[in-house]
C-alpha cells in the first residue's frame, strides 16, 4: 500500500511524499513506517497507541480512529495534520 | 562568601533560546558588548527548552512539539551547528487497552545531571512526568515511583488544575555535592526531594502559602512557578511561587516568605528567579500582575527586576534601560537566567520577543534582540575549552 505524508512529516522521509509500506493492519503499516524511517510514529501516535490529537488518517476516503483497522495492499494511507492556531 | 560550584567564566557568552515559534542563538562578543543573532532553528516548532552541557561543554538537547505532531527532543554534539532527533523521546509507560493512560504532550524542562554522571539527564514533561536519560538524551525512560504512584497522580490534579498550556514538572535540581539529592516542582503539585537518587520522595511545601481559602497541608494546592539551588551554597534554595518568593535553608524543612518585603505596590508574584553564582545572598525576581485576573503582565506596564543581596531581608527595584512606561510584557520561568561571569550578566526573554541583557548585575539593561517569537525559555551557555 501507498502512505501520503504530510508536508510536516516529510523531514522524517527525505521529503518523500508518498511511501509504500507493508502490512495488514493500521498498526503494522505504522510499524514498518517508523521502521524505515524512526522517530515518525511517535510524532503521529502517543505511547498508549492512540492517533493524536490533531492528526487524522484517512484510508481511501474513510477515516480511521483505531490501529487495528484491517488495511489491503491496495489501500491508500493519508496522514493529515489538522493545522489549527497561530 | 563560600566556594561556589559554579567557577567564574570569562568570554563570549552564547544565549540559548527557545520560543513559540523555533529556537534562536544570540552569541556575544568577549566583552558581552555586541550580539548576533542566528536564523531560526526548527521554525514552527514550540520550543520549551534549549540546555546545553556544561559537562562537555558541546552536547544541547531541545525540547520540541509542534501544534499537531507529538513531542521531541533534538540533540546536538556540536554545540547546535547540527542536529538530529532521539532514538525514544520521554513518554509514559503503556497502560493496558481498558485504562485510561497519559500520554506526553510536550518535554518542558531540562536538566544536565551530575558532573560524576557525564551522559545522564532529567526532563520534565506536561502533563507531569519525570524522566531520565543515560546516554546522552537519546532514550529516555519514565520514573514510575512519580509518574505512576497513585499518590503523586493525586497530587499532580487534573489538566484543570495546571497552567493555561498545561500542568507541568520543572525546575528540576541535582545537588552539586550528590547526584542522588535531587528536587523537582510541579505546576501544580508542590515541591518534592530525593536523597536515593529518585527511588523515593519526599514533600516540601512547609510554609509555603496557597490560594486564599485552601488547604496549605493539601500538596495539590501548591504552585511553585521555579525553584533555584543557590551555587555557592547548596543548602539553599530560592523560590518563586504562585504564591510569593521563598526562601529555604538547611537543616530548617519550612520555607520563608520574603516577598513580604518586596513593595506593597509591586507585590511578589511573578514566574523566574535567578540566583548569584557565587553569592548566596543574592537573588534576582522579574514581578508581574498578579491581581484580580491575573494579567500576567508588567505591574502597571513598567518592567523591573528586583535585587535583593541579603538573602530576602530586602529588595531594590532595577528598572534602568527598561521601558518607563506602557511596556505590557512579562517573563516566562524558563526567559530569566544569568551567566557565571565575576560581574554576572543577567538575561530576559519577554513574552513579546526582545531579549534585554545586563552586564552588571542588573544596575543597567540593554534590549539585545527584539521581534523574535514569544520567548519561552533563555539558558546562557559557555562552548569549548
Amino acid at each position: 500500500m501507498t502512505i501520503h505524508i504530510p508536508s510536516a512529516l516529510r523531514s522524517y522521509t527525505a521529503q518523500q511524499s508518498e511511501v509504500p509500506v507493508n502490512g495488514a493492519t493500521l498498526a503494522e503499516a505504522l510499524a514498518a513506517l517508523d521502521h524505515r524511517f524512526p522517530g515518525i510514529r511517535f510524532r503521529i501516535v502517543t505511547e498508549q497507541d492512540r492517533i493524536r490529537p490533531h492528526i487524522r488518517i484517512f484510508v481511501n476516503d474513510m477515516q480511521l480512529h483505531d490501529l487495528s483497522a484491517p488495511l489491503n495492499n491496495t489501500d491508500t494511507v493519508y496522514i493529515v495534520c489538522a493545522l489549527s492556531g497561530g | 562568601m563560600k566556594a561556589s560550584h559554579a567557577p567564574v567564566s570569562r568570554g563570549a557568552v552564547t544565549l540559548l533560546i527557545g520560543t513559540r515559534k523555533g529556537a534562536f542563538t544570540l552569541k556575544s562578543d568577549q566583552a558581552r558588548r555586541t550580539w548576533k543573532v542566528s536564523p531560526p532553528m526548527f521554525l514552527g516548532h514550540i520550543i520549551h527548552h534549549v540546555v546545553a552541557d556544561p559537562r562537555d561543554r558541546r552536547t544541547v538537547l531541545m525540547a520540541a512539539s509542534t501544534g499537531h505532531l507529538g513531542p521531541t527532543i533534538f540533540r546536538s554534539t556540536n554545540a547546535g551547528k547540527s542536529w538530529t532527533e532521539v532514538t525514544a523521546p520521554p513518554a509514559f509507560a503503556k497502560v493496558p487497552e481498558s485504562e485510561k493512560g497519559r500520554a506526553v504532550n510536550h518535554t518542558f524542562w531540562l536538566t544536565p545531571c551530575h558532573a560524576n554522571e557525564p551522559n545522564a539527564w532529567y526532563a520534565g514533561t506536561s502533563p507531569q512526568g519525570l524522566f531520565r536519560s543515560d546516554d546522552g538524551g537519546a532514550t529516555w525512560k519514565p520514573f514510575s515511583y512519580i509518574n505512576d504512584d497513585p499518590q503523586y497522580r493525586e497530587w499532580m490534579g487534573s489538566v484543570q488544575d495546571g497552567t493555561p498550556d498545561g500542568p507541568k514538572l520543572h525546575s528540576i535540581i541535582v545537588d552539586p555535592r550528590d547526584p542522588r539529592h535531587l528536587y523537582f516542582a510541579m505546576s501544580g503539585g508542590g515541591v518534592h526531594e530525593s536523597v536515593d537518587g529518585g527511588k523515593t520522595f519526599s514533600t516540601l511545601v512547609k510554609g509555603l502559602d496557597v490560594v486564599e481559602g485552601f488547604d496549605p497541608t493539601t500538596v495539590t494546592f501548591h504552585d511553585p512557578h521555579c525553584v533555584r539551588l543557590s551555587p555557592s551554597n547548596p543548602d539553599r534554595l530560592y523560590q518563586q511561587n504562585h504564591c510569593g518568593i521563598y526562601r529555604f535553608d538547611r537543616p530548617s524543612n519550612t520555607w520563608v516568605r520574603i516577598g513580604k518585603n518586596m513593595p506593597k505596590k509591586v507585590g511578589d508574584v511573578g514566574f523566574p528567579m535567578v540566583v548569584h553564582p557565587h553569592n548566596a545572598d543574592q537573588a534576582w525576581v522579574f514581578p508581574m500582575d498578579g491581581a484580580t485576573v491575573w494579567p500576567r503582565v508588567s505591574p502597571d506596564g513598567k518592567p523591573a527586576a528586583y535585587v535583593t543581596k541579603n538573602a530576602g531581608k530586602s529588595w531594590t527595584r532595577q528598572d534602568k534601560g527598561f521601558p518607563r512606561a506602557n511596556a505590557w510584557w512579562t517573563v516566562k520561568r524558563q526567559a530569566m537566567t544569568n551567566d557565571r561571569h565575576e560581574a554576572v550578566g543577567l538575561y530576559v526573554g519577554t513574552t513579546q520577543g526582545e531579549i534585554w541583557a545586563s552586564r552588571n548585575e542588573g544596575t543597567t539593561w540593554t534590549c539585545i534582540a527584539r521581534h523574535l517569537p514569544e520567548i519561552y525559555s533563555v539558558e546562557a551557555a559557555t562552548f569549548g575549552r
